[in-house]
């Protein structure tokens, strides 16, 4: 089986959110909810750098570790998943969360931050038949059962952010380093899966 | 003397090699000679490591800019979040079992050792009134409080390693919900009571000279001796400073992590976190100790947060100034 993986080449990132807008957009994601970002590094200094971060679905996931009510599961393909019928809105997958991907619908946790919300991988949720109403109004969009990948990936107009197989993506990534003679860091790999792509 | 052919051929010459050298200039190195390896390319094209390197070394929050309202977003990694998991799951998770089983076991043994605590005189049947209706009021809305705090915290450590298998996912999940609800709300009835304790108990619980002897002596608890004390002794005393400083503590860290983000970063509520935690278990572990002197360990002693009365006798042994300033105080002519 396939263990899906997001890589973002920093080299070719040129920050226009245009993942952040189709992620929203696909899943319908809620206010105030962003389950991509991007974020610039050095921002108007040399070595200026962006970086479109979500769920990286992590290996030995931090927040399905950290879960009082382990309302987590990793899917067949390594997404990282969760129930949000389980969720209490407690905030510690936040705190675990070295991508800080987890997002609530409150800011505040007096009374409940809400059903956690994520990037799902456009892999949908646990309970209800793949690509329902039901589904989509809960968790987003199913593409990963329609055999395509997450949109945020497809809509890259400078094919930076990179997603699917680890093994294949990382070779597709370690081709441009060898052309163009520098890598850019697979920022969070190191972080997500223990390892880094060497060239 | 002037040949205009001369000319012309000589511009078109240099006309000629500036658009080879131009062109030659705008083709890849590497196009020309497939066999050699491409040339790296120089200047600052930084990696990772380059990038904010120091910053990141520590595992603490890498934090870049970002264009949304979220500034907590602005945190691209922070790998201390592994650092907070393994400590969830791994170190937390004994110190648990020694705060909680580990301390029950340590009273049960303290039990079979020495058997309950009774009153060496027997009983006086004439009674004493050592606490008033509001002391007692206040003690119990602070161990109410605390109980219900105590047990929600708990589940939220160790309950999906103990609670979720007996009663399964979705009754756990309506418990958890309840529990963090109850937690949120019943801090603030907690924290009344911690600081009414504090202004009404506090001259009672300056340290004394003779707390030190009730410590040589055990208290009473260990080998015979019944150690002077006025209205709260040596034991008594750690037990308040241990409620009004763990509860300043716990206030604190709770109420930052009641409005989470409000006064600290990410790694500052991970630590908040790991504080609040470390005061509970502490606090738990002295206050399973509290609650069995004062409950089944000792005859005569819990009469005195039920009823607010004590037999005579247990207050001479136990509180033998407090008993002699109190009838100096009611019966002056003696």
């Amino acid at each position: 089986m396939a263990r899906m993986k997001f890589l973002c080449d920093a080299d070719r990132c040129i920050e226009c959110n245009a993942c952040v807008t189709a992620c929203k957009n696909a899943n319908e994601v809620p206010w105030g909810i962003n389950r991509r970002r991007v974020v610039t590094i050095n921002d108007g200094k040399p070595g200026e750098r962006s970086v479109s971060m979500a769920c990286m679905h992590c290996n030995d996931a931090p927040c399905a570790a950290v879960c009082p009510v382990d309302c987590f599961y990793t899917t067949a393909d390594a997404v990282v998943l969760h129930n949000k019928d389980l969720c209490i809105g407690c905030g510690y997958c936040f705190y675990a969360c070295p991508f800080g991907a987890p997002q609530y619908p409150k800011t505040t946790n007096f009374g409940s931050l809400g059903k956690m919300d994520k990037c799902t991988y456009c892999s949908g949720g646990p309970e209800e038949a793949d690509g329902s109403a039901a589904e989509y109004a809960k968790y987003g969009a199913n593409r990963m059962a329609e055999g395509k990948l997450p949109l945020c990936a497809e809509m890259c107009s400078t094919k930076s952010l990179l997603a699917g197989d680890g093994e294949m993506i990382a070779s597709i990534y370690a081709e441009r380093v060898k052309t163009r003679g520098y890598s850019s860091g697979v920022w969070g790999w190191n972080t997500a899966y223990q390892e880094t792509i060497n060239v | 003397m002037f040949d205009l052919s001369k000319v012309i051929a000589a511009s078109r010459t240099l006309l000629a090699m500036t658009i080879i050298f131009g062109f030659l200039a705008i083709v890849p190195a590497h196009a020309q000679n497939p066999d050699r390896p491409p040339t790296p390319v120089t200047g600052f094209n930084p990696d990772k490591a380059e990038v904010h390197a120091d910053e990141f070394k520590g595992g603490g929050p890498l934090v870049g800019h970002i264009v949304i309202p979220d500034q907590k977003a602005a945190s691209l990694i922070q790998d201390n979040g592994r650092t907070w998991r393994d400590y969830r799951r791994g170190p937390l998770l004994w110190f648990v079992v020694a705060t909680v089983p580990g301390v029950l076991v340590l009273l049960l043994l303290f039990r079979l050792i020495r058997g309950r605590v009774m009153i060496d005189g027997g009983l006086a049947h004439r009674l004493i009134t050592r606490f008033g209706s509001f002391e007692r009021f206040m003690h119990w809305l602070t161990a109410f409080s605390w109980l219900i705090l105590a047990l929600s915290g708990l589940n939220e450590i160790v309950g999906r390693r103990v609670l979720l298998p007996l009663v399964g996912n979705e009754m756990f999940t309506t418990l958890s919900t309840a529990g963090k609800y109850a937690h949120n709300f019943v801090a603030f009835p907690f924290m009344i009571g911690v600081v009414l304790m504090f202004f009404v108990w506090v001259r009672h619980n300056l340290p004394e000279m003779r707390d030190i002897d009730w410590f040589a002596q055990g208290g009473g608890l260990i080998g015979a001796g019944r150690p002077s004390a006025g209205k709260f002794n040596a034991g008594q005393k750690m037990v308040f400073w241990i409620v009004v400083l763990g509860g300043t503590g716990l206030s604190l860290t709770g109420l930052a992590m009641l409005f989470p983000f409000s006064v600290t970063d990410i790694a500052g509520m991970q630590l908040i976190s790991v504080v609040h935690g470390g005061i509970a278990l502490l606090m738990i572990a002295a206050m399973l100790g509290h609650i069995y002197i004062g409950t089944v360990g000792m005859e005569g002693a819990v009469e005195a947060m039920t009823t607010g009365d004590v037999d005579l006798n247990w207050a001479r042994e136990h509180h033998d100034l407090w008993v002699e300033e109190v009838t100096a105080k009611s019966h002056p002519a003696e």
